[in-house]
């Protein structure tokens, strides 16, 4: 993906299996949105291909995407400001359930899924930062989705509230579901990464399990340092 | 589901009063009443069939009027020319003017926000001009009905005022189901959708031309629906009565007045403005021409400023605050 003479993405190529948590890290500016963006259809690659379900999705509009199966949240939120959070959560049930009744048993399940009940007829605008960052998980997940495309949701949650997330997303893979997650919070996405891919500067420099990458030399120059790697490496259910 | 069902009482509550309202006894009866009401029903179907597009999917069109208008000369031409019930024209007239708005607004949904409002007012102005030196449809001069049998088979009455009145109220009826059906449905969500974020809702699966052109298309067809009710009541339709900003204008304000994107805004914002309009112009005649408009301005910038969701902002600003003391006591 090119802007101008801005290489953004280059020769950038991995698989995400079926079932499994990847994780896409790097440091600001490394392309990480950028291909989310190629992915999802918001922008057409200027070179390349994204196959998906045994489809060539290549260059399809986001809602193209999004009806096959592959749904993403936004970095930048974009909460529908003037609609209740349930409604929100609704507008992604109807993506699958065609009839009011069967949408609204969804996105009450996917509200609970991510303790968004006691703010179901909040205004989604007036939400705080990171509640709208659960709201964006929670109206991706109504969407019942094939492949979710997390980008940076953990950002900014507490301690306490990182467990719950990690929890969560294990349990969203459990129900079958793969994940790709784009995140900086290294140890709430290590130790429940399947494998990890790091860009930087608009490259693939590394692929491989969590327990590799934290070891990577490489990968340790240009974006997780000495000090932190220590500590990551210390985390003991990194896979393999 | 509890709060989806919510409002479906006060639906019929407000069908209900409005069904009985030319029975009641007392300075309801007047003509000069009646044809108040009359406007009132019309106005409110109007500019709910625009809030339909401009409320809920947030598309500010100012061209209403030429599918309002479309759907008078369907009516009227169908009665003038041809000699027939109005009937068939209303339905072909509505289903001519969704084609149109499809037409026209296939481009200009690719203009965003601001720039789509303007593309719609370059198109009154092309219609008017279009249905003023078209010779076929009357040009300037318009079409004046004959005199032909009353009742409801040609929709015209000459002595009476109630049955447009119920004519009116048959129409509001359509309209404001249609819009409550609407906004319970699946499409209503994705117009909300598209409208507080195109890009959030494409994430979402939602292909948003389509949602922008449905939303077109059946508001198109109701306000033309309504231009055929607005002919048969005058008895005549000429380019300017239709086709005009100032017509256009009135389906935006009044939905802005009573608020946008509300079920029962547009019945409010018309509850207030046609019997402003009228009895100023009864008053002053002549001369009173603008004093409607410049109270409605003046109502429209206290509205702007002070509560953005208009009146129905205050309506429910009201009960909340009533429910909240109630709660406490």
């Amino acid at each position: 993906m090119k802007f101008g003479s801005l290489l953004a993405n280059h020769d950038i190529s991995f698989d995400v299996e079926e079932g499994s948590i990847t994780g896409l890290i790097g440091p600001n500016g490394a392309g990480k949105t950028t291909l989310f963006n190629c992915i999802s259809g918001a922008y057409k690659p200027t070179a390349g291909k994204v196959l998906f379900a045994g489809s060539d999705i290549t260059g399809w509009p986001p809602y193209r995407v999004a009806r096959l199966g592959a749904v993403r949240t936004f970095q930048v939120v974009r909460p529908l400001n003037d609609m209740s959070v349930f409604d929100n959560v609704l507008v992604g049930a109807f993506l699958r359930e065609r009839d009011l009744t069967s949408a609204l048993d969804v996105a009450e399940c996917s509200l609970r899924l991510c303790h968004l009940e006691d703010y179901r007829d909040k205004l989604a605008g007036n939400l705080t930062i990171g509640l709208k960052k659960r709201l964006e998980l929670a109206r991706a997940l109504a969407t019942q989705p094939k492949l979710l495309m997390l980008d940076e949701v953990m950002a900014g949650l507490s301690g306490a509230e990182l467990k719950e997330a990690m929890e969560l997303l294990k349990e969203i893979k459990a129900q079958g579901v793969t994940l790709l997650v784009v995140e900086h919070v290294m140890e709430a996405l290590m130790p429940i990464a399947d494998k990890v891919v790091v860009l930087d500067g608009g490259v693939k420099i590394a692929e491989g399990p969590p327990r590799e990458i934290v070891e990577s030399e490489r990968v340790i120059a240009a974006y997780l340092g000495e000090k932190f790697s220590r500590r990551l490496k210390e985390l003991k259910e990194l896979k393999t | 589901m509890r709060h989806r069902q919510s409002g479906f009482g006060l639906g019929c509550t407000i069908f209900g009063i409005l069904a009985i309202l030319p029975l009641i006894p007392g300075p309801l009866q007047g003509p000069f009443a009646k044809h108040v009401l009359v406007m009132v029903l019309l106005f409110a179907s109007m500019s709910q069939a625009w809030n339909l597009l401009g409320g809920y999917c947030g598309q500010v069109s100012f061209g209403h009027s030429v599918f309002f208008g479309i759907g008078a000369y369907g009516a009227g031409m169908a009665v003038v020319k041809y000699g027939l019930t109005p009937w068939p024209g209303a339905l072909l007239g509505a289903i001519i003017a969704s084609i149109v708005s499809l037409v026209i607004s296939y481009p200009c949904f690719r203009l965003k926000g601001h720039y789509f409002a303007i593309a719609t007012f370059a198109i009154v102005e092309i219609f008017n001009r279009l249905f003023m030196v078209w010779y076929w449809v009357g040009g300037a001069l318009g079409l004046d009905y004959p005199i032909i049998e009353e009742g409801w088979r040609n929709f015209m009455w000459y002595e009476t005022k109630t049955p447009y009145y119920y004519g009116a109220f048959a129409l509001f009826v359509l309209v404001f189901s249609t819009a409550r059906w609407i906004e319970r449905h699946r499409i209503g969500y994705y117009m909300r959708a598209v409208r507080d974020g195109q890009e959030a809702a494409e994430s979402l699966g939602v292909n948003s031309p389509q949602v922008k052109l449905t939303a077109m298309a059946i508001s198109a067809f109701l306000a033309a629906l309504c231009g055929a009710f607005f002919v048969q009541y005058n008895l005549r339709v000429d380019p300017p009565m239709v086709m005009s900003l100032d017509m256009s204008m009135r389906f935006v304000l009044i939905t802005i007045l009573g608020g946008l994107g509300t079920l029962w805004g547009p019945l409010l914002g018309a509850a207030v403005l046609i019997p402003l309009q009228e009895y100023t112009r009864a008053i002053w005649g002549g001369l009173g021409g603008g004093v409607d408009l410049i109270i409605f301005g003046l109502l429209i910038i206290v509205i702007v400023i002070r509560q953005p969701r208009g009146l129905m902002g205050f309506v429910s600003w009201v009960v909340g605050h009533r429910a909240r003391a109630r709660g406490r006591g």
